[in-house]
């Protein structure tokens, strides 16, 4: 008896299931990520995000009329699980994805979606070349990319600085070196500036006068360092030491205040990117508090940005009326702004989000402050 | 030419520092033949325990240079206290142990200290004042040296005169060069070899802690692993110039700084550990107990 009941269930879900698309309209809403496995905690904040960004519009009477419905399938951050990922989205109709989130899965399955026409949009993913290599039309995101921190630095020193002859010096470490590499690049394409210079120090060295005499003797007139603050503040304060006066522009790894502590009064003046503060949008707060709320705990990672990644979306899709043609999804998407969490945002040419990143900040009167 | 001395004088600055630490290697080298690997941790201990004193003194608002003197004298005893400390624990009782022992021992005492200092104090890195002050005569070539670079530099020539004069013309020196001939010997002459061997360790001691105020006071900062990095540099050092040789140590600081800063000046600092590890094979290969070292005679 307990066995036909069981049966009968079973069918009538199976029925229940394969009813739905047909009878619902509903507008899907898919989300792949880590659900899973060692990295889940990268992925389960972005369905969260969606959760909440969904059951709130659904709650205010749904898109243009219509209700959304989340389809959440897991991709463990691997890319061979990816592909299945993707061809059960676009197999289940769906033709709107935020995700996924480690660059690798997103990769794999990029392809199969955009051969389906699906937008994607991660709130992670931060390998240059899913926006750069320009395979990709379909794929937006929320997150600045890995060379976000070297361009912000670049476009500073050329732009608003005007030097012409950059040192890049760097700490010879996977960050630092990474760093140092694209703003090499970036100085080289556009054009306006030279690399006088391009070393690696040793960490941890005694000294660093032999390299600070080097930066000298190429007349260079700013500094670009990657690396973190230790080396940072040896190398500023041996340059300042020996009277060279020189701007000296670095990264997140040395906008801490442990930089400007040890490096005491030769800090002053140092240039650092560093994200964006998002910390005063109400926005921020707002989805920042609707998660406490729901799930009585704090998020977790790239949880702003994939709540962002949301409301793009259902934002496009209101203003494109459906999520049936592609090309009216992206136009939307690059031509009507959104308020989000990280800012007010569309997304250009290549599908990164324009005004999410990177900010530049200087130490003044021993504090770092944005640069305007 | 003047990019050259430029470069000349960061190698000399840089030799400095490793001749400082050197000579505590050379010193335990020469009397008990054991390669002090703690001996790194020493200086580290020593620019802590500077560190502490002058950051408390400067509160209380004390010239400079009664801090450096007070900080520095800090400095010295309480890392001469460790050094002696380490040396009747970890090595004394293996003295009569094979050679692989207390080696063994100097690396575990190493490690230790370092987590140590680490659990102790902090893992972060701590802002260490600038206890040399910019001379105004110093002011028309500040763009080529600092007034801590010639501190530094001064400091060790300093120390290694002070030495070679207290090993060649005073009792405990002699007793020292009789110990390093022949333990055994020096013993049945009436020399407290073990006196001999703790006043060894106090005198290395003090030479690593006074150069742990002068190079943390010239870098602006130290943390726990400070003494790893420098003193595997100081004990490269110290083998380049002749291990167990005083002024081979300083010689060998002096080559090792000055090729790092050449192959930085001229090549790369990419390359400056290269060079510098290439020259030690080399000097190695052609005079195998290093510049100024004698060759070991195998006692039968």
């Amino acid at each position: 008896m307990k066995l036909r009941v069981g049966k009968t269930l079973l069918a009538a879900a199976v029925g229940l299931a394969m009813a739905l698309p047909a009878v619902a309209d509903t507008i899907k809403l898919g989300v792949a990520g880590p659900h899973s496995g060692d990295l889940a905690s990268y992925g389960i904040p972005t369905k969260k995000a969606a959760e909440i960004v969904v059951a709130k519009i659904n709650a205010a009477g749904g898109i243009n009329g219509k209700q959304v419905e989340l389809v959440v399938e897991d991709d463990v951050c691997k890319p061979e699980v990816a592909t299945n990922t993707a061809t059960k989205l676009v197999s289940a109709g769906v033709k709107v994805v935020l995700g996924h989130i480690c660059s690798g899965a997103t990769k794999a399955a990029l392809p199969i979606y955009n051969n389906a026409g699906v937008v994607v949009m991660s709130p992670s993913a931060t390998n240059p070349a899913l926006t750069q290599s320009g395979e990709y039309p379909n794929f937006f995101r929320t997150i600045a990319a890995d060379d976000a921190q070297a361009r912000t630095e670049v476009d500073f020193a050329l732009n608003v600085l005007g030097v012409k002859k950059i040192a890049v010096i760097h700490d010879k470490g996977d960050y630092g070196k990474g760093l140092a590499e694209f703003a090499q690049t970036f100085i080289k394409e556009s054009g306006k500036g030279e690399v006088v210079l391009f070393e690696g120090v040793t960490p941890g060295a005694v000294d660093y006068s032999a390299i600070v005499q080097k930066i000298k003797r190429n007349r260079a007139d700013a500094v670009i360092f990657g690396g973190y603050h230790p080396e940072a503040s040896k190398i500023v304060t041996q340059m300042r030491k020996k009277r060279m006066k020189i701007p000296f522009i670095s990264d997140d790894g040395v906008k801490d205040d442990t930089f400007i502590k040890v490096a005491g009064k030769y800090a002053e003046g140092v240039y650092a990117t560093g994200p964006k503060d998002n910390s005063a949008n109400p926005l921020s707060k707002e989805a920042i508090e609707a998660h406490k709320a729901t799930y009585k705990e704090d998020h977790g990672a790239f949880y702003e940005n994939a709540y962002s990644a949301a409301l793009a979306l259902t934002n496009a899709i209101k203003v494109a009326g459906s999520t049936d043609d592609f090309d009216a999804l992206k136009k939307a998407l690059q031509t009507s702004d959104v308020n989000t969490p990280v800012g007010k945002i569309h997304f250009d040419k290549i599908g990164d989000a324009v005004g999410v990143g990177f900010a530049m900040y200087q130490v003044q009167n021993g504090k770092y402050v944005e640069v305007k | 030419m003047e990019y050259f001395i430029e470069l000349f004088l960061s190698g000399l600055t840089r030799g400095s520092i490793y001749a400082l630490i050197a000579l505590g290697y050379t010193m335990v080298y020469g009397i008990i033949g054991l390669i002090n690997f703690a001996h790194g941790e020493i200086y580290m201990i020593g620019a802590f325990t500077a560190f502490i004193i002058s950051t408390v003194l400067s509160i209380y608002g004390f010239p400079l240079l009664g801090i450096i003197v007070l900080a520095g004298l800090a400095a010295a005893v309480w890392a001469s206290a460790y050094g002696y400390t380490i040396e009747k624990l970890a090595y004394r009782p293996l003295r009569h142990a094979p050679r692989l022992s207390p080696l063994i021992s100097a690396i575990g005492m190493s490690i230790f200290l370092q987590n140590y200092v680490l659990l102790a104090q902090t893992s972060d890195f701590l802002p260490f004042p600038e206890l040399i002050p910019e001379f105004d005569f110093m002011e028309p070539v500040a763009h080529i040296i600092g007034s801590s670079d010639l501190v530094i530099i001064l400091t060790t020539a300093a120390a290694m005169v002070i030495l070679t004069l207290v090993i060649k013309f005073t009792r405990i020196g002699k007793a020292m060069r009789a110990t390093s001939q022949d333990r055994m010997m020096a013993m049945l002459t009436g020399i407290n070899v073990d006196r001999v061997i703790s006043t060894t360790f106090i005198i290395g001691s003090t030479l690593a802690a006074v150069g742990g105020l002068l190079i943390a006071s010239h870098i602006g900062q130290i943390n726990f692993f400070i003494g790893f990095i420098a003193g595997i540099k100081a004990f490269t050092a110290a083998v380049l110039g002749g291990i167990g040789s005083i002024p081979g140590a300083v010689l060998g600081g002096f080559v090792l700084g000055l090729t790092e800063s050449f192959a930085t000046g001229y090549v790369s600092s990419d390359y400056e550990d290269v060079f510098a590890f290439s020259l030690l094979v080399l000097i190695l290969i052609f005079k195998p107990s290093g510049i100024l070292g004698r060759a070991e005679i195998q006692k039968v």
